[in-house]
């Protein structure tokens, strides 16, 4: 088993404690919210797409250290990108924490596999995927997520 | 000697935690620390023993052979109901129905009596401390009948509101469900008074006692319940067992919960006449080992005794409640003036889930979530806590392990 201490890493522990892009968009055009109830994660997240590019994007919730660094460093990442660019970090940061994708290898993931460390960590996997759930419901246009 | 280390000898904690084996378990490398006993307790060697001898020398199926081992299981499985029966001081064994858990309990008073005699615009009695056992079950009654729930309130610290339960009550209250102790707090609620006011109006109750049974004496005639239930694996026993007490009187005006072998007199394609209690509730084949292995764990629990257990859990609360309390950055949720050896906090910019998975890091287990009682969390607007909880088996020195634990997060969430 895994040292959890060794996921808490002073990036997430500072995404945690100052979450960039924290607040939701008043002119969102996507919205979707984000819940795993038996772990208390719960997060709503606003995106505003002009053409086929994320331009802006919004988070606010109530989370863990895990599921809310992950999800400012995925707003991070994914403004300015295509809705095609972001599904495929979708896929990748799925995969990477499932230990499907090798975080060594190429992938588009940048800083996030600072989050690899999951994989060895059931429980927790679900925590940090959440977010990428979520924005893959705001873009399909269903209004809740969970990864429970 | 400390006067902490007088109270771990009056009951001889270092002795009988050597019966309990998994706790000399190493994880991540640190002595476990188990402080997750409300959700299910450990196995001494003792308990595990009795299923080793009745798997070795005694299975059969009961009540139906004539050979040697079904009468021998036979005899075992209602010497365990007589064990149940002593337990809680009930007063027939006939009134001690086996169920799989406190879960199954209920949700067979539900149907056995809730579907019998609830009506549209019936109203029953809940409280807000219930774990979701204890309030699913009647809502889906309450939606197939047209009845409502109302809630019982409670203050600040986590005590249930007496008053506002003796209002609730009207012409149309049919049933009370009430826990004995709150999973998620520790509150020990005044189910006696309750009871009264209860009867007072002519209305049954049933007691949740899965939080109970362990930590408490409890005595079913003295707090005049109609009901209680408990779960065998938060008593040292097995999963997949537990026990319902019901009032004989009450239990054969119900109907069956479930239909089968073993709780009938006599079956024709026309009619079935079910069997007295309490085989009428006992369908198909029970977990016979499991009940038998139930009844070896109330003898281990009765042998040390519920009033020492309860004395020095008492201790260990105070203990921890004190040592959380000086911690800066603590909350601590629940602080009723009577609890069992419960604590639920809250830290600082920390949120439980990550609390729990650093903690583990350390060997310490405890449980972080809703606890399955939502009402709960939403009355102290937490989505969730951290909770401690205790056996007679924790030592202080183990309080020390969970707070300097705790410490360990403060400083990296600093």
């Amino acid at each position: 088993m895994t040292d959890s201490r060794q996921l808490y890493q002073e990036m997430i522990l500072e995404h945690n404690k100052k979450p960039r892009n924290w607040g939701l968009l008043a002119d969102a055009t996507h919205k979707a919210e984000g819940v795993n109830p038996l772990c208390g994660d719960h997060i709503h997240l606003s995106l505003r797409l002009a053409g086929d590019t994320v331009e802006a994007v919004g988070f606010e919730g109530e989370a863990c250290a895990i599921c809310k660094a992950s999800a400012s460093m995925m707003t991070a990442i994914v403004k300015g990108k295509t809705r095609a660019d972001a599904e495929q970090m979708v896929q990748e940061f799925r995969d990477m924490t499932t230990g499907k994708l090798d975080p060594a290898g190429p992938h588009h993931l940048g800083r996030l596999t600072v989050f690899a460390g999951v994989r060895d960590l059931p429980t927790r996997v679900k925590c940090a995927i959440l977010p990428w759930h979520t924005l893959h419901a705001a873009f399909a246009g269903t209004d809740t997520a969970s990864t429970e | 000697m400390s006067a902490r280390d007088t109270l771990e000898a009056e009951l001889d904690v270092a002795r009988l935690r050597r019966d309990f084996p998994i706790l000399d378990l190493r994880v991540n490398g640190k002595p476990l620390v188990f402080l997750d006993n409300a959700a299910s307790s450990q196995m001494p060697r003792q308990v595990m023993a009795r299923w080793v001898k009745y798997r070795s020398e005694q299975h059969a199926n009961i009540h139906r052979a004539v050979h040697y081992l079904s009468e021998t299981a036979t005899a075992e499985y209602e010497a365990a109901r007589r064990k149940v029966q002593a337990f809680l001081n009930a007063g027939a064994d006939r009134e001690i129905i086996f169920t799989s858990g406190t879960t199954d309990g209920i949700n067979l008073v539900a149907h056995g009596y809730g579907r019998r005699f609830f009506g549209p615009g019936d109203e029953i009695i809940l409280t807000t401390l219930e774990h979701h056992s204890n309030i699913v079950p009647w809502q889906m009654v309450a939606e197939e009948k047209g009845a409502k729930i109302r809630v019982v309130p409670v203050n600040d610290r986590g005590e249930l509101l007496v008053d506002e339960y003796r209002k609730l009550f009207n012409a149309r209250t049919k049933f009370v469900a009430m826990t004995h102790v709150s999973n998620a707090l520790g509150t020990i609620t005044p189910v006696k008074e309750m009871i009264t006011i209860a009867h007072e109006r002519g209305v049954p109750v049933l007691v949740d006692g899965a939080q109970a049974v362990p930590h408490l004496k409890v005595d079913v005639q003295d707090l005049g319940c109609d009901f209680y239930v408990f779960s065998g694996h938060k008593l040292c026993g097995p999963t997949g067992i537990g026990a319902l007490y019901g009032k004989a009187e009450l239990l054969e005006k119900m109907q069956p919960f479930k239909g089968g072998g073993d709780m009938i007199l006599s079956v024709t394609f026309e009619k079935t006449t079910y069997a007295p209690i309490p085989a009428k509730f006992e369908a198909g084949t029970p977990p016979i080992g499991e009940a038998i292995t139930l009844g070896a764990a109330i003898d281990y629990l009765s042998a040390i005794g519920l009033e020492r257990i309860a004395a020095y859990e008492t201790d260990l609360l105070d203990y921890a409640t004190d040592q959380l309390h000086r911690m800066p950055g603590v909350r601590l949720i629940g602080t009723a003036e009577k609890k069992a050896a419960v604590l639920s906090f809250a830290l600082d910019g920390v949120h439980p889930h990550d609390v729990g998975s650093l903690l583990n890091d350390d060997g310490v287990a405890i449980r972080t979530g809703h606890h399955c009682a939502q009402p709960v969390m939403q009355r102290f607007k937490v989505p969730a806590t951290s909770r401690a909880s205790f056996a007679f088996y924790n030592t202080m020195a183990e309080v020390d392990a969970l707070v300097a634990s705790l410490g360990r997060v403060q400083k990296l969430f600093a």
